[in-house]
């Protein structure tokens, strides 16, 4: 191995050189570029330099159009500078793109490419958001693999400085940015070669300077503007040699060869296929390996994609070419053609018309689209385009990976073809998160990529769902380099790390003949066979596969690793596989798990090492019978009963199938149906509550608290227990409001993810034996057929009418059915008991528009929704538009509701005669602050439609299609706080301001937590967050403060966990409130680095130091005389460091870096205090009141 | 008044010295005790079971909810830079020994013989004058006899001294069969003197919440009665060194305790309570009761009313219940 081979993703050599080149970086995360930011952070932390021997300035902005501002005025006052980004994010910084490069201002941006979200927002990657800037003026330069991130970073930060063309150097999103891969870094004196140190000084000559003022900026008119805009073309006439220049001292100084177009294939090629990006290395695989089959094929690699040099694209291009195919990783819909396409069109025509004569004949080109959302891109794909180039006739503006069964643009591919080169160990590991499968194969990937000459390559596949989520590794060793930037089709190695997911996948499927399969299982060697489903055994016995056993939990337990079966499965990898001598395979993890674990003690380490020792002595190989012998087949992904859209289009997908559904199962515009999760049983809780009604006080605490809304009570007539089944557990129900009812709470066994949150909010001890609760933790397997039947009986009972209900209690709230369940959230989740509650409050009449973050990828991820319906139907209606605009998103819904009810009202009014006075007035004059109220008014409106049907008029029709307008909906935006502090304020602010019913719920987990737990705003001063990797210095901003000086607006702070009645009368309160309402709902989280089961406690904390007062601001309050304010919470009785020391989050800094600890920790006690002291002051007690506040203080903690 | 006194090999200015406690949590903390005039300091405990716990724990939040997800592939930033383990406990002794020119005792309490004998060293690299080992051990476990216990104490003893080269001192609890047997036999391990006695966190019940809490109540003066007892027993039978620990709040208390024969009185609960201030106003009090009754040093006095050389010995041994029920009476 050379020194300065790594193994390394594509962020982190993007970030690696961009590190190293620049000054001043301005980041914000978004996926799939966060981690770029947060390595150059993390870098900046431990005080890694540039080149120049000082430490960029690294800076987290609001949103990506705050940090290309930055990143704009940086370059401006002379700084080199650069930033990361993707997506939504780039196209955030598009105005300021034309601007930097209208200025000619040197920058790079370092973008992995990613979907631009469309009908669905999709965090993989396509070049749909670079395609979107490709006409601010900025170079766009494409990397293909890990190595040419590394290079072309470098290529485009010496060419920008050379041209002043600002340049996006792109890789592709997840493939590039998240593939491991060994490769070449280059050194500082490499990097040194390449940068002119007199352009650095000639830029900084440039900026702007009081001691040589210059004027940037200014406004143009007709007379001036269009001659100013053409006086940039010399430069654009420049850029591309530059590039070239660049890339050829790149290949004396480095050794690799680029060109703005690398052609690679046959000399004579007579088809040739243009491609930008990770795609042009399968296709140039492919290209190889059917010219070794006597093809005459060939790729063009764009490299430097604008500006477009066509001379040399036409220098590239193979003479004898007669049909190109041209293949675009974007959709321009109403477009002739994907812009790549178009410009090769261009390119071909300008040089024919112009009298070229490169080719006898001009080429026939076709284009098509691929890889959308980084669809998988194979061989088999490839080769179906160099097919089609054959026909006389091909087919143009196709598709390829799909099956287009609507508009049949679809090539077809013949799935089985694909390149196996011998020597190459392709594996696939199905793991869980929680186990370590994913760390440990990374580490695999390093052991042989730099312990071994041969080359390595690591790819993970990730789970929608975030609790008992499932990877799947993809990982490739051999003694030739790898340019297979596809998953792995067939594999000699597969490991299932988890026996559970033998139910769900089929995981042989990709098995060749004679390849392993690995089965970490409880049963012992002997028994393991007679434990797979009938198909696993046929593939077996088929592929004439070999089979090996372990049991690794034990081998964990015995060796202190609890659930983590990450070393043991690796070294049974390393055993069975020979990639590497067996004993030279275990001292080289032997020797990776010293250089990770060592820094967490060598506790640590000896536990590893001991469970490396011990899994040879119980990994078993099977022998594998002749015939097939179980008694059990994999069953169906979905119960038969579900609805046919679930079974044949979700269960495919819940499946891993969904590679395979045709375009005609999905709707034309992301429309989904609701109710969904409830068919995806993922039986993910190891244990389960189980319920202990003699000791149960009835409190409902624990559903109020549970995320995934899978334990539930309920009040019903005791003759609804006739043919309950034998184990379901009722018992009488307490309170007089329940005289003669029965009661039972009831788990969802297949739902629960075992979190055990319920269990420790519960208040209820047993009288015997205080350690037990009313719900008490269980063994999952043993009890899930009976509460399967349980649960079921219990959906079945009916649900307490509304009306009678005390909706603003605890108890009373707990009653009312959830219309969000079983979501793929974190398990024991903080932000979901809000979602819930709001669901089971308001969702029969509520419509959200999410921000994008948590809160939207566990409400809207496919497959499946946790957004339901209640018994009559009715429920939430869903919808996330983007990250920053939820508050406005929501203001549209209020400026719609409000208007067609208006307009539905003036109907009533028009049509009175026909309609009938009573029902007019009933209509009109409605009270629906009650539950009662809305009901009534549901079955006035009823009545109403009943009568339109029979009026032949149309202002009938309007008004049957608006009345439902007049029943009284609830108007939620929703999102985190990197949405409603950060990127989304200014919004928020607005819709606060504007005194429109809108109802803004803010989950503040204080971080971002979708992306990985940046810092936000609300970030508390002292706490560790990526993009703060030295901690926040400053104070969590106070955005229920801010938003209260309107006077107009509800605003309230709850926690849970803290006070849950005043959560739940905050809600009825801010939703019962005729103008905006802003809840600030303080969710515990995984970010936080807590102990979710305990999360409630950290909440109770929260509140207990004062860091997060409880309060509720009611401006109606004031009509009577009184303070609108009233605080909920009392004065701070623990120190700040006392909440802060039981989460990881802060302690890191402690152990860290105490003095800096110590001194955010008395910045934040300090604000803690004055924060609470202002909060008392301003709720004192209006002088020209005589209140009390009696009925307040029942919610004051 | 000649107040030195020699404990554990290390010349003090007076017998006064301040027992593991929070107050030496701050090298400012040290520097008070010593400016006061104590003779040496212990310095809080360094807990091997607190420092595995706490690896794990970093280890566990490390990799907690990790590779899961796509878009977050971890929820802290990597923490490479991140020292653990006691390197906060070393900074601290190299810290504190560079502030006081008073000797500083570091206290270890292990739970394995690596551990002790691995943070023992850390502790003499660190530049701490003696060490001692606070030693406990709740015998929950019907299965362990007494004998296996006093073997863990034995032990640990045994290690460190294998392997560490300054005196090394044990603190014991008092429940003990035969405390006696055990001092001679730790001494025989090794144990260069006893400091007596650990008082152990005891539990308290919440009837509110009916959680059982952990609770320290400091000591009362009273309670220096236990380790008077038992260090006038010990005195004639040990070589080593013998500090008394507990309920030692006044001048009056350490003169006894050095009468019964103790090198050092320790002060835990009266420097909590009182702060340092306390230190020069006991060391009055003892001048002045030493120069009233014509003593020359403490060494003088020291040992000369124990088990051996007081006047009655068979006061140390029983409780002598009928004589304090007469006088109840």
């Amino acid at each position: 191995m050379s020194e300065f081979t790594v193994t390394i993703d594509g962020n982190e050599a993007a970030a690696d050189v961009a590190h190293r080149l620049s000054e001043v970086i301005a980041i914000y995360p978004i996926t799939p570029s966060s981690p770029m930011g947060e390595f150059a952070d993390e870098w900046a932390a431990k005080g890694r330099p540039n080149l120049w021997g000082t430490i960029p300035s690294v800076t987290e902005m609001q949103s990506e159009a705050g940090a290309a501002a930055a990143v704009h005025g940086a370059a401006q006052a002379g700084a080199l500078t650069t930033t990361f980004t993707a997506s939504q994010g780039l196209l955030l910084m598009i105005p300021t793109m034309f601007k930097m490069a209208g200025e000619l201002t040197p920058t790079v941006f370092h973008v992995t490419a990613r979907t631009v979200a469309t009908h669905a927002l999709s965090i993989f990657g396509d070049h749909g958001d670079v395609m979107a800037v490709r006409s601010t003026g900025y170079a766009l330069l494409a990397s293909g693999g890990v190595q040419e991130v590394t290079d072309l970073a470098c290529v485009a930060h010496a060419a920008t400085l050379k041209s002043r063309v600002p340049f996006l150097h792109f890789f592709d999103g997840f493939r590039t940015s998240h593939e491991v891969l060994k490769v070449d870094r280059i050194t500082d004196e490499q990097l040194r070669a390449m940068i002119d140190e007199k352009l650095v000084l000639e830029h900084r000559a440039r900026a702007m300077n009081p001691e040589h003022p210059v004027l940037r900026g200014t406004a143009q008119n007709p007379d001036v503007f269009f001659q100013c805009r053409e006086a940039c073309n010399p430069y654009y006439l420049k850029c591309a040699d530059i590039v070239q220049e660049a890339m050829d001292r790149f290949y004396k100084v480095v050794g690799r060869r680029y060109n703005l177009f690398d052609y690679a294939g046959a000399p004579d090629a007579d088809r040739v296929v243009v491609i930008m990006a990770s795609a042009g290395e399968t296709v140039q695989e492919t290209a190889e390996f059917l010219r070794e089959k006597g093809e005459k094929v060939g790729v063009i690699r764009v490299r430097l994609y604008r500006p477009f040099d066509s001379a040399r694209f036409l220098a590239a291009l193979p003479k004898t070419v007669k049909t190109i195919g041209v293949l675009d990783r974007t959709k321009e819909p109403g477009a002739l053609g994907e812009p790549l396409y178009q410009d090769v069109i261009t390119a071909l025509v300008e040089h024919q018309a112009s009298g070229g004569n490169g080719f006898a004949k001009l080429p026939r080109v076709i284009g098509g689209r691929y890889g959308l959302s980084s669809k998988d891109f194979t061989p088999a794909m490839v080769k179906a385009v160099y097919d089609e180039l054959k026909k006389p006739q091909p087919k143009n503006h196709f598709t390829v990976g799909i099956e287009d069964d609507v508009t049949h643009t679809s090539l077809p591919y013949d799935e089985s073809f694909a390149i196996v080169r011998k020597g190459t160990v392709r594996s696939l590991f199905y793991g869980l998160g929680s186990d370590g499968t994913v760390g440990a194969n990374k580490n695999s990937v390093k052991i042989i990529g730099e312990e071994t000459p041969n080359s390595s390559q690591g790819y993970f596949v990730y789970d929608s769902k975030k609790a008992g989520a499932v990877t799947v590794s993809h990982l490739r060793f051999g003694p030739q380099p790898i340019h297979s930037t596809y998953l792995v089709e067939t594999a000699n190695f597969i490991a299932c790390h988890q026996p559970v997911f033998l139910e769900r996948y089929d995981m042989l499927a990709k098995a060749e003949p004679g390849s392993v399969f690995l089965l970490n299982t409880l049963a012992s060697a002997d028994a393991a066979w007679d434990t797979l489903p009938r198909e696993v055994q046929k593939d077996l016995i088929d592929k004439k596969m070999k089979f090996y056993v372990i049991d690794a939990y034990k081998v964990a337990k015995e060796t202190g690793m609890g659930e983590r079966i990450n070393t043991i499965m690796q070294t049974c990898f390393f055993a069975i596989s020979g990639v590497l001598p067996r004993d030279e395979a275990i001292a080289q993890i032997k020797h990776t798990i010293k250089k990770t674990y060592l820094k967490k003690g060598e506790a640590v380490v000896q536990k590893n090492y001991e469970a490396v020792d011990r899994t040879l002595a119980n990994l078993h190989e099977v022998k594998v019978p002749g015939q097939v012998t179980s008694k059990w087949s994999r069953p169906p992904s979905v119960a038969p009963e579900a609805p046919e859209f679930v079974r044949k289009v979700l269960g495919r997908i819940i499946e891993n199938q969904g590679d395979a559904l045709p375009v005609s199962a999905f709707p034309a515009d992301g429309t989904f149906p609701v109710g969904t999760a409830q068919w995806e049983k993922r039986n993910i809780a190891l244990e389960i509550p189980v319920w202990d009604p003699d000791t149960c006080i009835q409190c409902n605490k624990c559903s109020l608290g549970c995320p995934h809304a899978a334990i539930r009570p309920k009040v019903y007539d005791p003759q609804s227990l006739q043919g309950a089944p034998k184990t379901f557990k009722s018992t009488e129900a307490k309170g007089s409001e329940f005289k003669g009812l029965r009661y039972t709470l009831q788990i969802a066994p297949e739902d629960c993810t075992g979190c055990g949150l319920c269990v420790e909010v519960c208040p209820a001890k047993n009288k015997q034996e205080v350690r037990r609760k009313a719900i008490n933790m269980a063994p999952q397997p043993p009890l899930r057929n009976a509460e399967r039947e349980n649960y079921s009986f219990f959906l079945k009972l009916p649900d307490p009418d509304r009306s009678k209900l005390a909706v603003n209690t605890v108890k009373g709230s707990q009653f009312l059915r959830p219309l969000f369940e079983y979501s793929g959230a974190c398990a024991g989740c903080g932000e979901t008991p809000y979602v819930k509650l709001l669901s089971q409050l308001f969702g029969d009449r509520a419509i959200i528009g999410n921000a994008t973050g948590c809160s939207s990828i566990y409400s809207g991820n496919l497959p499946t929704t946790p957004y339901t319906v209640n018994a009559d139907g009715r429920g939430p209606t869903w919808s996330n538009s983007l990250f920053e605009d939820a508050a406005e998103f929501a203001m549209g819904f209020r400026l719609c509701v409000d208007k067609i009810t208006e307009f539905a009202r003036e109907l009533v009014t028009k049509l009175a005669g026909a309609i009938g006075t009573e029902l007019v007035d009933g209509l009109l004059k409605a009270d629906q602050t009650t539950e009662g109220g809305i009901n009534a008014q549901r079955e006035r409106v009823a009545a109403l439609k009943g009568k339109l049907a029979k009026i032949d008029k149309p202002d009938a029709k309007q008004l049957l299609q608006a009345a439902d307008y007049l029943i009284r909906r609830s108007v939620w935006g929703m999102g985190g706080d990197g949405w409603a502090y950060d990127i989304g304020y200014g919004g928020l602010d607005h819709v606060v301001a504007s005194g429109r019913n809108v109802n803004l719920l803010v989950l503040d987990t204080e971080v971002y937590s979708n992306t990985g737990g940046q810092m936000s705003k609300s970030t508390p001063c002292g706490a560790v967050a990526k993009f703060a990797a030295a901690g926040r210095p400053n104070n969590k901003k106070d955005l229920g403060w801010m938003a209260m000086a309107y006077g107009n607006a509800y605003v309230a702070a709850v926690a849970l966990g803290a006070n849950d009645q005043q959560c739940v009368r905050a809600f009825v309160e801010a939703e019962s409130y005729d103008g905006p309402s802003l809840l600030l709902c303080y969710a515990h989280c995984i970010a936080h680095g807590i102990n979710m089961r305990v999360g409630m406690d950290h909440q109770k904390r929260v509140v207990q130091c004062g860091h997060w007062p409880l309060y509720r601001f009611d401006p109606r309050r004031t009509a009577e005389g009184l303070n609108p304010l009233q605080l909920d919470s009392k004065a701070p009785k623990i120190p700040f460091r006392e909440h802060a020391e039981a989460e990881q989050r802060f302690r890191v800094l402690m152990k860290s870096d105490p003095e800096r600890a110590r001194t955010l920790m008395e910045r934040a006690q300090a604000a803690v205090q004055a924060k609470f002291d202002g909060y008392t002051r301003a709720a004192q007690p209006w002088a020209t009141s005589q209140e009390e506040q009696p009925q307040e203080s029942a919610a004051a903690t | 008044m000649d107040l030195t006194v020699e404990y554990l090999g290390l010349k003090l200015a007076n017998p006064l010295v301040a027992a593991a406690s929070p107050l030496s949590r701050e090298v400012d903390g040290v520097r008070a005790l010593a400016d006061a005039g104590i003779a040496a300091v212990v310095l809080y405990s360094l807990f091997e079971e607190q420092i595995e716990h706490e690896l794990a724990e970093h280890a566990h939040y490390e990799e907690a909810g990790t590779e899961s997800f796509a878009e977050a592939l971890s929820y802290l930033p990597n923490m490479d830079y991140f020292p653990r383990g006691p390197a906060e406990y070393i900074e601290h002794v190299r810290k504190v020994k560079q502030a006081v020119k008073v000797p500083v005792i570091a206290s270890l309490n292990g739970t394995t013989r690596g551990g002790w004998i691995k943070y023992g060293r850390m502790l003499q690299d660190a530049g701490a004058d003696a060490i001692e080992l606070n030693i406990y051990h709740i015998a929950t476990d019907p299965q362990v006899n007494g004998r296996e216990v006093e073997a863990r104490y034995l032990d640990a003893v045994a290690a460190v001294k294998e392997w560490v080269r300054i005196p090394v001192a044990v603190k014991l609890g008092p429940y003990f069969s035969s405390l006696a047997h055990l001092v001679r036999r730790l001494e025989e391990a090794g144990a260069d003197g006893f400091v007596l006695f650990n008082r152990f966190y005891q539990p308290d019940i919440d009837l509110d919440t009916l959680e059982v809490l952990p609770d320290l109540v400091l000591s009362s003066p009273h309670e220096m009665r236990v380790p008077l007892r038992w260090i006038a027993i010990l005195d004639p039978l040990v070589k080593g060194s013998l500090a008394a620990s507990t309920g030692i709040y006044s001048a009056a208390d350490v003169l006894k305790l050095l009468l019964a024969g103790a090198d050092v009185t320790m002060l835990c609960a009266a420097l909590l309570r009182n702060g340092p201030g306390i230190v020069p106003a006991i060391l009055k009090d003892m001048q002045a009761w030493l120069q009233e009754h014509e003593y020359e040093s403490v060494r003088q006095m020291q040992g000369s009313m124990n088990h051996r050389a007081c006047p009655n010995p068979s006061g140390f041994e029983r409780a002598n219940y009928m004589k304090a029920l007469q006088s109840y009476k």
